[in-house]
């Protein structure tokens, strides 16, 4: 595999930083010829490096208020109980992540409705209903404090 | 808030998967007039439904192999602590993402690290040492999907 060198980490850390710049900009950010940033960028998508450029989308402003991150413990005695709960996961619209982890949760949900009748339908209908939960315990969102996502490149 | 139609959910389900897309390319995917897709992209965009754009890369080809979730419970809690906390917090290249949070702790924190011995360095050099720190509970991340939402 080819790893990015120096000038992709540079070209990527500028991009992360302003997605929607064009390339005129990111190659004079980056201290490099136009010719060389599209070029580059291309190869990066093409290595499967650079997976894809998305629309971030404000759920608030669609009108989902609340925000609620769900560590759920799965019962382990199945085997099938991690495949079978992350596809019936996959069925529910307003589920936004699927995370599966190593230490003392299992899963991770995070969930959005539009008010917290919303989310106490959700909660009852579609969470508790997935099948193999063995615990769930719920974090509700306050605040984003910082949304970055960027790698430090 | 914004309502939205079948098209512009349309519209958010194709921009959420590739942001480049022009209006021209969004218009042909979902049988639209050119100008039609570009006003309502624009309508979408500046009513805020549309925040920005992200980068999704390959951490693991990039050289970050770790992603640790971590629960933050701050020892004491005042309104001065809160705020010391969290401006420094942000400061830290490798916290991704900080969220203040209602239940077990208090932040959830995002980190991404080189390996393991990164991490670690990362956790007791940088996070340890934040401004009223108390317990800190740590998850590593095995798998990760994100899903197109309620469109």
């Amino acid at each position: 595999m080819h790893n990015a060198d120096d000038t992709d980490r540079r070209l990527l850390r500028h991009l992360q930083a302003d997605p929607a710049q064009s390339t005129a900009l990111l190659a004079r950010r980056a201290n490099v010829t136009e010719a060389t940033a599209s070029r580059r960028i291309e190869r990066l998508r093409r290595r499967g490096i650079l997976l894809a450029q998305q629309a971030v989308i404000d759920w608030r402003a669609l009108g989902y208020e609340v925000e609620v991150s769900l560590r759920i413990t799965l019962d382990k005695t199945n085997p099938r109980a991690f495949d079978e709960f992350t596809a019936a996961a996959r069925a529910v619209p307003e589920v936004l992540e699927i995370q599966s982890f190593l230490g003392r949760v299992d899963m991770r949900l995070n969930v959005i409705a539009r008010d917290m009748a919303h989310y106490q339908q959700i909660y009852r209908e579609r969470i508790l209903t997935l099948p193999h939960i063995a615990d769930i315990e719920a974090l509700m969102h306050i605040a984003n404090i910082k949304r970055a996502e960027g790698l430090p490149l | 808030m914004i309502d939205l139609d079948d098209t512009d959910r349309a519209i958010l389900r194709a921009l959420g998967a590739d942001a480049t897309l022009s209006a021209g390319a969004v218009a042909r995917h979902l049988g639209l007039s050119q100008p039609t897709a570009w006003r309502r992209i624009k309508r979408l965009t500046d009513g805020g439904a549309i925040a920005g754009q992200r980068l999704v890369l390959d951490q693991a080809a990039l050289g970050f192999g770790v992603t640790v979730f971590l629960g933050v419970t701050l020892a004491t809690k005042g309104r001065v602590s809160l705020e010391d906390f969290e401006r420094a917090v942000i400061a830290i290249p490798e916290v991704q993402t900080v969220q203040h949070v209602l239940g077990l702790y208090d932040y959830r924190l995002r980190v991404v690290a080189r390996d393991l011995p990164d991490f670690e360095r990362v956790l007791r050099r940088r996070i340890m040492t934040l401004p009223g720190v108390g317990h800190v509970d740590a998850n590593v991340l095995l798998s990760e999907e994100r899903r197109p939402g309620p469109l």
